[in-house]
């Protein structure tokens, strides 16, 4: 328990930044992957997965996508002039990631009300093709802030860069991986959505071959990773215990192709969750204890210890009300897929909009 | 053309696209509860069907209302890094807070919408005033910030940094009463009124239909109450602006010189270079009555304050008497339904109530546009009143025009569609004519 004493407020918050950013790869992560499998329905099936897909998502859509404003709105309270370099040196890509989101999300709501079966396969188009694009923006923009490239051109001070500080090998990659991982969460997930056998195998095998190719992602941005993200690249090494946490990684990831093979779908999707859970944990500790290597760590730039402080308060007294309410959403929604023995009672409702 | 135009352009675009959604947002979600209420009392389907209506029409305005109010949180660092950096931490508190109250809202309108068949009515109709009750609480503490804007408390300014910060006292700055009560009354007044317009038109061509009959009965209840209540807490948001922001008050009237006695001008067009105010109807010594209770109180005219402190007065007085028109014109028409409800005991539906009402329908949106434009550029040239100049603020990123244009089209696009989708549902609405069949189609 060592941590618990020496943790500071500041530590405190970046903690809950990283929970918040792991709950969004989790749930909003899976809504754009499940995006992606929209827009990759091929074959006699294409509308049966269109449609479990968008009943899968639909009613937890919207709390779904409150955890990417929790991670902005702690960032700018407490660790202020880091959101500022983050705002000013990635503005194109943090701009047109927003024009994703602005169009999935409102395309995503719109195909339930339009009138004619064309209009609703258009907005299902400007649903899915954002899905693909907006996570890759997404991880571009992480992975160039672990290139430590951004830090650097704020702190060098000058006219700030379009394109240098992101378009470049490493952050793609990051791009992709982020793209290749929300995909691989979301066709896990919905192999517990569905009661056709057939449906469910669609998404078993694009869950494995997802898996596959997320293998090779990450291979590459290990590669990639020890000359553009050096600092990170050593980090892990550094952490005492970099190395469990890779073993641990790598044993969810075998866990969750080995449930797949085997069928054990709710095995499978708890060792896919731990597996995105332990990625970003990992990607955290390497960074640790920097937010924008390599200059802003978690004392430089920050507010204030009180405004840490005000926001753990905020943060301890707001899950009392979050908490059982998201507990609530996902029984009612999601009851179904932790109770495969009474799937039958439970599923003669399906939710579709009013 | 310089990049601060371009990103304080963005930023008024973004913000009176996204405040139209977020007022709807706040105000449809206790309609369709009031209707839902109606249901679970009366056993009345019509009700329910009503409920369904409305949450379908809130369905889609909410979608733009997060997806416009996400991109407004990165918008406030994408344009405007040099607040951010300093604001942040003495206004997070309020940002923190709404995003557990957003986060609500989002959470139970999931329960909401989908969730009909799923739970027992009393508790979906227990989710729908969660939403409601959280959505009020988000708009007040997203004010609040603005309000802080205006007044700025919760800290010490020393050189250029701000030491002791105190979050909650930053949180209940002077302003914020007065804002949030205003903003929250216009959601209500705005959304009500916008509402019943809608069935208003229908029952013109429909003149017995008890769906649309019902429908402008609660959307006049909550618009009316809300457009009779409004001037007061419009005057009350005048003294705090009289008190903290004198030059926002004097661009607001129209008022250059220092007088005493000062009047109320109604109308009337400022001329900044001639530091005059012609063609206005002035009611004397109406304006020191109004802001201090006292017709020989002193009004601190825009000569008072340094040529570079003053904001631009043509645009804000004029957006002042907007406002002022379009709330009296809803308080005008709320009035009237008010009278005849009291003396016939039932909602009135003559033809020139039912054109009062459809011609008051956008008033609203237009009166909380207008409004928005006072506090804002009647602030200027400040971000942070008194402590940081808009010019300070601004991003050195280059080539804000491209964003801005971006915005704007992907604005202007969904602000079509958004108003295509609304029309589609109005013409499927309930008939009073339709078969039996049909009659049961829509009651279930």
């Amino acid at each position: 328990m060592d941590f618990l004493t020496s943790m500071t407020p500041a530590g405190g918050v970046a903690a809950a930044m990283l929970v918040a950013l792991i709950a969004y790869a989790l749930l909003g992560g899976a809504d754009y992957g499940a995006g992606v499998w929209d827009l990759l329905a091929r074959g006699p099936r294409a509308e049966a997965q269109r449609e479990l897909i968008a009943h899968a998502i639909g009613p937890v859509w919207e709390a779904n996508h409150v955890w990417l404003i929790v991670v902005v709105v702690l960032l700018f309270t407490s660790f202020p002039e880091a959101f500022t370099v983050v705002m000013t040196t990635l503005h194109v890509p943090l701009s047109l990631m927003l024009i994703g989101v602005v169009l999935r999300g409102s395309a995503f709501t719109f195909r339930s009300y339009d009138a004619t079966e064309l209009a609703r396969r258009r907005w299902n188009r400007v649903f899915s093709i954002p899905s693909v694009v907006t996570p890759v923006l997404l991880g571009a923009v992480i992975g160039a802030i672990a290139t430590g490239e951004p830090g650097r051109v704020a702190e060098a001070g000058g006219p700030v860069p379009l394109f240098s500080t992101w378009l470049r090998p490493f952050p793609i990659a990051v791009g992709l991986f982020a793209l290749n991982i929300f995909a691989y969460v979301a066709a896990v997930y919905l192999t517990l959505e569905t009661d056709d056998p057939a449906l469910r195998d669609d998404f078993r095998r694009k869950a494995l071959i997802s898996a596959a190719t997320l293998g090779a992602v990450a291979w590459a941005v290990h590669l990639l990773a020890k000359d553009s993200a050096p600092l990170v690249y050593e980090g892990l090494d550094r952490a005492s215990w970099g190395a469990p946490l890779r073993y641990a990684t790598g044993a969810m990831a075998v866990a969750a192709i080995v449930a797949l093979a085997l069928r054990w779908f709710a095995m499978a999707r708890l060792a896919a969750a731990a597996q995105v859970a332990l990625i970003l944990w990992g990607a955290a500790a390497a960074q640790y204890p920097y937010l924008v290597p390599p200059h802003l760590d978690l004392t430089r730039g920050a507010a204030p210890a009180i405004v840490h402080k005000l926001m753990l308060i905020a943060l301890g007294l707001g899950s009392l009300i979050l908490v059982p309410s998201l507990v609530y959403l996902f029984r009612v929604f999601k009851g179904h897929t932790f109770r495969a023995g009474r799937r039958d009672e439970d599923e003669s409702v399906r939710p579709t909009p009013a | 053309m310089t990049n601060l135009l371009a990103a304080r352009l963005q930023m008024a675009m973004s913000l009176g696209f996204h405040i139209i959604f977020a007022a709807i947002g706040i105000a449809l979600p206790l309609m369709m509860c009031v209707a839902e209420a109606c249901w679970l009392r009366t056993g009345d389907p019509i009700y329910r069907t009503l409920a369904k209506r409305w949450a379908k029409g809130a369905a889609i305005l909410f979608a733009v209302g997060a997806v416009s109010g996400t991109v407004l949180s990165f918008e406030l660092g994408l344009l405007w890094p040099t607040f951010m950096k300093f604001a942040g931490p003495i206004i997070g508190l309020g940002f923190g807070l709404e995003g557990f109250a957003f986060f609500t809202e989002a959470i139970f309108l999931g329960v909401y919408l989908y969730a009909w068949d799923r739970i027992p009515p009393p508790a979906h109709w227990a989710a729908g005033a969660i939403v409601a009750a959280s959505g009020a609480l988000s708009g007040v503490l997203v004010v609040s910030v603005n309000g802080w804007m205006n007044t700025p408390t919760g800290f010490t300014l020393i050189d250029g940094v701000a030491t002791d910060i105190n979050p909650p006292a930053a949180l209940m700055n002077p302003a914020f009463v007065s804002e949030a009560l205003h903003m929250t009354l216009a959601a209500y007044a705005a959304t009500g009124l916008l509402v019943a317009g809608v069935h208003a038109l229908m029952l013109r061509k429909d003149r017995e239909n008890p769906f649309h009959r019902r429908a402008l009965g609660i959307a006049l209840a909550v618009g009316g109450v809300a457009s009779v209540l409004q001037p007061m807490s419009g005057h009350y948001a005048a003294q705090v602006v009289a008190e903290t922001q004198p030059p926002k008050l004097a661009a607001m009237e129209g008022q250059f010189q220092t007088e005493r006695r000062a009047p109320l001008r109604i109308g009337g067009l400022p001329d900044a270079k001639a530091r005059t105010t012609s063609y206005a109807l002035e009611i004397p010594a109406g304006l020191s009555i109004l802001a201090y209770n006292d017709p020989d109180a002193e009004v601190r005219g825009l000569d008072a304050f340094p040529a570079d402190e003053q904001p631009p007065v043509a645009v804000v007085h004029l957006a002042f008497q907007v406002m002022v028109a379009c709330g009296m014109a809803m308080m005008a028409v709320s009035l009237w339904a008010v009278v005849s409800w009291w003396r016939t005991k039932r909602l009135p539906t003559g033809r020139a109530f039912l054109a009062a009402v459809a011609l008051a329908s956008p008033l609203g949106m237009i009166a909380i546009e207008a409004g928005w434009t006072v506090t804002e550029v009647g602030r200027q040239p400040w971000i942070i009143q008194g402590v940081m100049r808009t010019t300070e603020a601004v991003t050195t990123v280059p080539g804000l025009w491209w964003s801005f244009a971006a915005y704007t089209a992907l604005y202007a696009g969904l602000g079509v569609v958004v108003v295509m989708l609304l029309l589609h549902q109005f013409r499927s609405s309930p008939r009073a004519d339709a078969p039996a069949g049909e009659a049961r189609r829509w009651t279930s």
